[in-house]
């Protein structure tokens, strides 16, 4: 074989390692490890710090294996979107069936992990949470309803549920809860950032709320879920998980929530455009600080609570 | 046209294969680091002889 046989161009699939990477979604993996981390800690049940990671750990690469999976299925939508036109497979770099392959082989190894290092109620849970990411979201419901984003929320949610799983191996009121509180935020997250990527959606055909009910529809429902949200997280605080930090740090994000969706809510489209969706921007930024510090508020009551500083 | 040392196709191979046996050796470590921790928790028991002659 001479040397002119040999290929010199860099080829369909020659992806770099962080190419791979990042079919896993690396930011949406931060979210699922912060609220596994707080669910395992929150749970009454001490667990052995090197087990603790390594449930975490296998949670986050299910998580991401489920992002891979995502990304193979919905390659076609991505492409046209901008904010995902530059995920690796419609970049070129990997391939659909490369994405597939590791989807399905990092799936099998994370829901096999989590249950030989803590048992099979938490391995059941991110089963399932693959499942419905993949198959009740990816493949159902995002293309077919504007409720994709209420019902696909479900799947995000879970990851503080398998992190208390695999800590106590039951389900308690206290993790659903943390399920409520994921769940509920996700649609006024997604339909505020539905609100200022609108083009995007529209050419993709994802049937969002704006896309199928309208704008003004879009901004009714934002408020309807955060008001809905206010008395789930506040009430959250009167429960075991809750305690006198939490409370203090639902009811000062609640209440600039609340504003952001009332102002949301009393903007019509010439006012929005007039200042390049600043208040809708506003809003998706502060939904981010709003998880974490409600999920930071649970896992400094457990902290106080393991420590007895209120005892 | 000839491969250089230095050529894109390479690095990047280069690269793949550092990232795999790192993600490798960490999986060793994973499972060991697991082994050694649950072999030495309370609830660890081992069969006696006479449990794994009689079948149980």
């Amino acid at each position: 074989m001479s040397d002119a046989s040999i290929q010199t161009t860099i080829r369909h699939g020659e992806a770099e390692f962080g190419d791979y990477f990042a079919l896993l979604k690396p930011r949406v993996m931060t979210l699922v490890v912060f609220t596994a981390f707080v669910g395992l800690l929150a749970a009454p049940v001490a667990i052995h710090p090197f087990i603790g990671f390594c449930a975490i750990l296998f949670i986050a690469v299910g998580g991401g294996a489920s992002g891979a999976l995502n990304m193979w299925w919905d390659a076609d939508i991505d492409a046209v979107m901008r904010r995902t036109a530059k995920r690796p497979i419609p970049a070129g770099k990997v391939t659909g069936d490369e994405a597939l392959a590791i989807g399905v082989a990092l799936s099998a190894f994370s829901i096999i992990f989590l249950g030989l290092a803590t048992n099979w109620l938490a391995a059941g849970l991110l089963a399932f949470t693959i499942f419905f990411y993949v198959v009740i979201y990816t493949m159902w419901l995002k293309r077919l309803t504007p409720q994709n984003i209420v019902i696909g929320g479900a799947a995000g949610a879970f990851p503080p549920m398998i992190g208390w799983a695999a800590a106590t191996g039951d389900i308690s009121v206290a993790s659903v809860l943390m399920f409520c509180l994921t769940f509920m935020w996700t649609p006024p997250h997604f339909w505020a950032l539905a609100l200022f990527v609108r083009m995007d959606y529209d050419n993709a055909t994802v049937p969002m709320l704006t896309v199928t009910h309208g704008r003004r529809s879009t901004r009714v429902h934002i408020l309807v879920y955060t008001v809905l949200l206010a008395i789930l997280a506040i009430g959250t605080g009167f429960t075991a998980i809750g305690g006198p930090i939490y409370l203090a740090v639902a009811l000062v994000l609640n209440a600039l929530f609340l504003k952001g969706a009332w102002d949301i809510y009393r903007r019509n489209e010439e006012m929005a455009e007039a200042d390049n969706f600043a208040v809708e921007k506003k809003f998706f930024k502060l939904s981010l600080l709003y998880l974490f510090a409600h999920f930071g508020a649970i896992l400094i009551e457990a902290g106080i609570d393991r420590l007895g500083v209120f005892a | 046209m000839s491969l250089s040392r230095q050529h894109e196709l390479h690095k990047r191979r280069a690269g793949r294969n550092k990232g795999v046996g790192i993600v490798l050796a960490a999986l060793i470590a994973i499972v060991f680091g697991l082994t050694v921790v649950k072999v030495s928790s309370d609830n660890f028991t081992m069969q006696s002889a006479n449990e794994v002659n009689n079948g149980n």
